[in-house]
């Protein structure tokens, strides 16, 4: 079991306020990701679960019991850090082992669950070296070992795979994705990178300045977004925003449309004007184009339409995919 | 860092570098060399440098004057007890400054080296007195603890520098698989300190054993450790320098060996971080 429940969690530091009330329930069994830009708050509220932080207000309950208080060695959960530490004077078994050696678990049942948890991550032929002789993939496998061989209610990543270079990540996250499925343990997992939280979260946590922006799964964060910021920060290329006038003639103060939801062409219906530049890269084109009265929007197109820097062109906005916000930013809904 | 030094400036600095040493390490050269003249040798003008008449008489007086193995004995005790009893204090005070600091750690930190600034003699009559009330003077244990207070501002100060180069994450890491604090301490931090700790208990137990002046003070024959074996070949009769110097030979001669053997880790250790 691995149910966590935030109620009204606040974090200063100093004066300083870093988490600014955070209520959220994270389900048995479900990966969850934090996101959001740097010095949001994400890592402060994942330590905060693991205990490695002291919660300034509020309650973090883990299976209905309130660990407020409790040491991080007493909450039953595994962290991957971001730099792996592992523990550089000991052998690979040595630090997978560490934490069901600290448990005071048997000798016997320690190397059945070591040698069980390298089988899984391909580690057996690397057990007896140590740290420094591993790849960084290697390193973070370790790492992950660490943290699936205690068997804990949950697992707390912190960046794992920020280290990685880009080949290695996208492998990784299949790995982590499908090893967390299989174990079926609950995991909060921390990025910054918003594919990452697209491809592997059942449901995101979407947090900026402190606050907790929406929750929800990635398809609802990027369909319905809350307000401005998520709608800007979910999605690559960005969402357009129109304001002024244009947003007007929809009832909002501000409209969004992805680049997806615009449809580019020479001739055809919608907004003139002038592509500034375009990035063609054979799959999807995208045009940037500069339109008097609105902006400059971002359009993306499948394939190659024939457009380049310097040709007019015309945008047409599905209307089905307008997203209308009010003037504080919050999303208005039909 | 690849800049290649010019044959002609490698020779200079070599032979700058060779000088200086030599005369850093020419006092006790010249300790060594007296400790085998005669007393007439010892201070005739001209000093003669290596052609005299070579003899080991002043160690065989020295040895039937006064015991050495007892003093020897003593310096162990008080330079090993002081050091080891400073590092079990000191490992677990730097730990908590260098991982758990509150807003005071800086001040208490800098107040504990401000202790080393005042001149011990400031504080020998009160330390006399108290020792003198509570039994501890001229005793083992009563060297044992002023030394191992002297050096414990040194002693935490070096770990505290060792201590802050370990990434914090590993100690987290060893937390959250379910390490106590103790238990983070003896499995976790000190491997990982091994080569800061090691050259932090050198250098303590050489300062410890070189001390003289608490050693002097404070003891006279029980627990007298080599300072005072030296020390009292400088007697009211007048100074006996080939004698004197046979004793300090002896006194010098086992830090000198252990100091041969653990010069790495002393070079590091007094470099603290900047060579790794």
């Amino acid at each position: 079991m691995g149910r966590i429940t935030l109620e009204g969690v606040r974090k200063s530091f100093a004066s300083h306020l870093i988490i600014k009330g955070a209520d959220l329930d994270i389900d048995d069994g479900s990966f969850v990701v934090f996101v959001g830009p740097s010095g949001c708050g994400k890592t402060t509220l994942l330590r905060l679960i693991a205990g490695l932080e002291d919660v300034s207000e509020g309650r973090i309950l883990i299976d209905g019991a309130n660990v407020v208080g409790v040491p991080p060695s007493k909450r039953g959960l595994s962290m991957v850090f971001q730099s792996y530490a592992l523990y550089p004077h000991m052998s690979v078994r040595g630090n997978i082992a560490f934490g069901l050696k600290m448990a005071g678990l048997p000798k016997a049942e320690i190397d059945r669950k070591v040698e069980a948890a390298a089988a899984t991550l391909n580690l057996t032929p690397y057990l007896d070296r140590k740290p420094r002789e591993l790849s960084g993939g290697q390193r973070q496998r370790v790492a992950i070992g660490r943290a699936i061989v205690r068997e804990p209610k949950a697992f707390l990543f912190d960046e794992p795979l920020s280290n990685l270079d880009a080949a290695l990540r996208v492998q990784m996250r299949l790995e982590v994705t499908r090893l967390q499925r299989q174990l079926g343990t609950t995991a909060v997992y921390v990025t910054h990178d918003q594919v990452e939280a697209m491809t592997m979260a059942d449901r995101i946590v979407v947090l900026n300045a402190g606050r907790i922006e929406q929750y929800g799964s990635p398809l609802e964060l990027y369909e319905r977004p809350a307000n401005i910021f998520v709608a800007g920060f979910i999605g690559s290329p960005r969402m357009n925003f129109i304001a002024d006038e244009a947003a007007r003639r929809y009832g909002a103060a501000t409209i969004g449309v992805r680049p997806e939801h615009i449809k580019a062409s020479r001739d055809g219906e919608g907004w003139e004007g002038l592509v500034t530049d375009a990035e063609h890269l054979g799959s999807d084109t995208f045009l940037h184009v500069d339109i008097a009265g609105i902006g400059n929007l971002t359009a993306r197109s499948i394939g190659e339409i024939g457009l380049s820097a310097g040709d007019r062109a015309r945008l047409l906005p599905d209307p089905a995919h307008i997203h209308r916000f009010d003037e504080n930013g919050k999303a208005l809904h039909a | 860092m690849a800049r290649q030094a010019s044959p002609a400036r490698v020779l200079t600095t070599t032979i700058a570098a060779w000088v200086v040493g030599f005369l850093i390490f020419f006092p006790i050269l010249w300790m060594v060399l007296t400790s085998f003249k005669t007393e007439l040798e010892a201070f005739s003008t001209p000093p003669s440098f290596l052609f005299f008449h070579w003899t080991t008489e002043n160690y065989a007086t020295v040895q039937g004057r006064s015991d050495y193995v007892h003093h020897a004995i003593n310096s162990i005790v008080i330079a090993g007890g002081s050091t080891l009893i400073a590092m079990l204090i000191a490992i677990p005070a730097a730990w908590s400054m260098a991982f758990a600091p509150s807003p005071r750690t800086r001040d208490i930190l800098l107040w504990m080296l401000s202790t080393k600034m005042m001149p011990p003699v400031g504080v020998l009559v009160p330390i006399y007195l108290i020792y003198r009330n509570f039994g501890l003077l001229d005793s083992r244990v009563g060297l044992v603890a002023v030394l191992c207070l002297g050096n414990l501002p040194i002693v935490v100060w070096m770990l505290f520098t060792y201590f802050k180069e370990i990434p914090k994450d590993i100690l987290e890491a060893a937390r959250m698989d379910g390490a106590t604090i103790g238990k983070e301490l003896v499995y976790v931090l000190t491997p990982m300190a091994v080569p800061g700790i090691a050259s932090t208990l050198l250098l303590n137990f050489i300062l410890a054993w070189n001390e003289a002046f608490w050693t002097l003070n404070l003891s006279t024959s029980q627990a007298a450790p080599l300072t005072v074996f030296i020390a009292s070949y400088s007697s009211p009769e007048g100074l006996f320098w080939a004698k004197l110097s046979a004793a300090s030979t002896l006194a010098i001669a086992p830090i000198l060996v252990l100091g041969w053997f653990s010069q790495r880790q002393l070079v590091r250790g007094l470099t603290f971080g900047a060579v790794k």
